[in-house]
């Protein structure tokens, strides 16, 4: 397997080296970075050169990086982790892009190359507000009709911010502030390196 | 002549063949749809959200109520995923216990789906054959787990205990009488693996019923052959995956070609359709619930001979047994620290693929060292088969939107997260 990958590794240089920020071969996956402004054309490159040949996508993913580690981050805030999947060579690739700017993510579509992305890229755009440059159809996909915000960015908290009820006296269900406060059963922790290990204090 | 109007309809989210909280907007020029426009999220329930305020190992049952008619290959892609991040390998007799329950949920969730779509578009019959042999599956997992679907069985490093030395009995009560539970109960005598031989040993059977109702009826075969047709290159365009691509004539199975736990022992073959339609699709099923037969025999015949631990030894990861968790200092210390904190996961990110039987259903893990989850995406393979619905649908009539859904195998657990 170990060759195979370094094979793509390879592949993956020569055909789109120039564009790539960043390439890590980690248990047993590849994952290129790319700048936001070669993101379509390495997703082009990706799926038609023939050596590389990644004929389907099988996920898009929205992520938000701003409480990494529990800690103030420095880089840039949203990114997107698509992955892909080639038939004919039986191999995967992680691609990653993020987004230049934190107050109105943007990246381009890939429903041009893979049909496949346009829910996907709906659900990171629901999800994270990552908007995609052209999305033919760029709608909230997973929320309620008319829900403001996006779930799944770190400072959104879990219990929302509006709750729903039914209202006897408007005859209709209304919206009002949530009533119930946020409450973590078990903190989350980021232990140092070694903490635990015998022989590091 | 009258004019034909062209109007919008709403399929759903009530509809019973709607397999769930679908809700179709369809437009229609006289019975045609021109365009089929799924509303998702009414089952929406936050899961990945839900994941990263919970340890990692507290998330488990979560993916049982993703796909609940596949309930343990969720959990199968969710452990193998934080057993990648940690780089454990989990004991033999565990992966054979995996991939034996990993087919066990194949053939429940096949049966579902056939007999579910047999109901929508007319074949009353069917469901109830097939609801018969869930039954026994689902009694296999209630031994196992204690549940009978949404069983938390699979744990990272391994499974959660060994296979029981006995079966669950019927008891007599006003609906079975002594004659009905002595008949129901012959074959749970002895143990989970003596009952599931007893299972294989019938199941062929069984599905060559099935195919009697089905295979040349009729009307099965109106309702489907040409249906829904799906060419190879839009299989991958919309990245499909399971039996919506076999299908379509690509031999692709992730048991085969990125074997995961002990699958490259395993003996089996892989049906692949030819034109497409949701006939063939139907055909590809059948023939898997069959070479999911013999796996389970093969499991069941190595599993006799080797017994041996069933999760890893490493108190860190998987907790120490209860016996010595009450004898044992250490022990109770692992055990506190393990349910409480939980297990800290080193930093990193993997995707972990398995052949679900709706297709490739993958878990995404970011770990930023935490003992939660940082990102947990799931991949659903419903998700990228209902999302091509508006293509396949289109110039359908719109009794053949109802076979369509059915043979996607939509299940709006995993499509909604």
């Amino acid at each position: 397997m170990s060759a195979k990958l370094e094979r793509l590794a390879n592949c993956l240089q020569e055909i789109c080296g120039d564009a790539i920020v960043s390439l890590v071969t980690d248990r047993g996956e590849v994952t290129i970075t790319v700048a936001a402004a070669d993101y379509l054309r390495v997703a082009q490159q990706l799926r038609d050169e023939s050596v590389l040949r990644f004929e389907e996508l099988m996920d898009v993913s929205g992520l938000d990086y701003s409480a990494w580690k529990n800690s103030e981050w420095t880089g840039k805030r949203f990114a997107v982790s698509v992955h892909l999947l080639s038939v004919t060579h039986n191999w995967r690739v992680r691609l990653r892009c993020f987004a230049e700017d934190d107050t109105f993510p943007l990246l381009d579509s890939l429903v041009s190359v893979w049909p496949s992305a346009n829910w996907f890229e709906r659900e990171a755009f629901d999800l994270y507000g990552i908007m995609f440059d052209g999305h033919p159809d760029l709608r909230r996909i997973l929320t309620d009709y008319g829900f403001v915000g996006h779930p799944f960015r770190k400072d959104f908290p879990v219990s929302g911010h509006v709750e729903m009820r039914y209202d006897p006296e408007a005859g209709r269900v209304v919206y009002q502030p949530v009533t119930i406060a946020p409450r973590e059963n078990v903190p989350r922790i980021v232990r140092e390196e070694h903490y635990g290990d015998v022989g590091h204090g | 002549m009258a004019e034909i109007r062209n109007y919008t309809i709403n399929f759903g989210p009530q509809h019973p063949s709607a397999h769930g909280v679908l809700r179709l907007v369809l437009e229609l020029d006289g019975e045609v749809v021109e365009r089929a426009d799924p509303h998702i999220g009414l089952l929406h329930r936050g899961t990945e959200k839900l994941a990263e305020t919970r340890t990692w190992v507290q998330s488990v049952p979560y993916m049982d109520r993703l796909d609940y008619v596949s309930m343990m290959c969720n959990e199968h892609a969710y452990c193998m995923a934080i057993e990648r991040l940690l780089g454990i390998e989990v004991p033999e007799r565990a992966q054979y216990i995996r991939v034996m329950f990993d087919e066990i949920t194949r053939i429940l969730n096949h049966l579902l789906n056939i007999g579910t779509h047999a109901l929508d578009i007319g074949a009353m019959t069917m469901v109830l054959y097939t609801f018969r042999e869930r039954e026994d599956l689902m009694d296999a997992y209630e031994a196992v787990s204690g549940a009978r679907m949404h069983a938390a069985y699979y744990r990272p490093g391994g499974v959660y205990r060994d296979l029981p030395d006995r079966m669950p009995q019927y008891e007599v009560n006003r609906f079975k009488n002594e004659k009905t539970v002595r008949e129901l109960n012959e074959s749970r005598q002895g143990s989970l693996l003596d009952f599931l031989e007893d299972f294989t040993d019938r199941f062929p059977k069984y599905c060559d019923e099935y195919e009697t109702l089905l295979t040349d009826n009729r009307i099965w075969k109106q309702r489907t052959v040409g249906i829904g047709v799906v060419t190879p290159e839009q299989a991958l365009a919309w990245g499909f995956s399971g039996p919506m691509l076999r299908g379509s004539g690509i031999a692709w199975d992730l048991r085969k070609k990125q074997p995961y736990e002990v699958y490259d022992r395993m003996d089996f073959d892989i049906p692949i359709g030819k034109t497409g339609d949701c006939y063939d699709r139907y055909l590809c099923r059948m023939e898997e619930m069959r070479q999911s037969n013999r796996i389970i025999r093969q499991c069941i015949e190595w599993l006799r001979k080797n017994p041996g631990p069933v999760i890893v030894d490493n108190h860190k990861i998987a907790p120490p047994p209860r016996e010595k968790m009450k004898a044992n200092m250490e022990e109770l210390i692992h055990h506190f620290k393990l349910f409480t904190e939980g297990m800290h996961v080193p930093e990193g990110e993997v995707y972990a693929g398995v052949e679900h039987p709706k297709g490739e259903f993958g878990v995404y893990a970011v770990s930023d060292g935490a003992n939660k989850p940082y990102r947990l995406k799931l991949r659903a393979p419903g998700f990228a088969h209902l999302a091509a619905m508006d293509e396949i649908a289109r110039g359908h009539m719109i009794a053949d939107v109802v076979a369509i859904i059915g043979t996607m195998d939509v299940v709006f657990g995993e499509i909604d997260r």
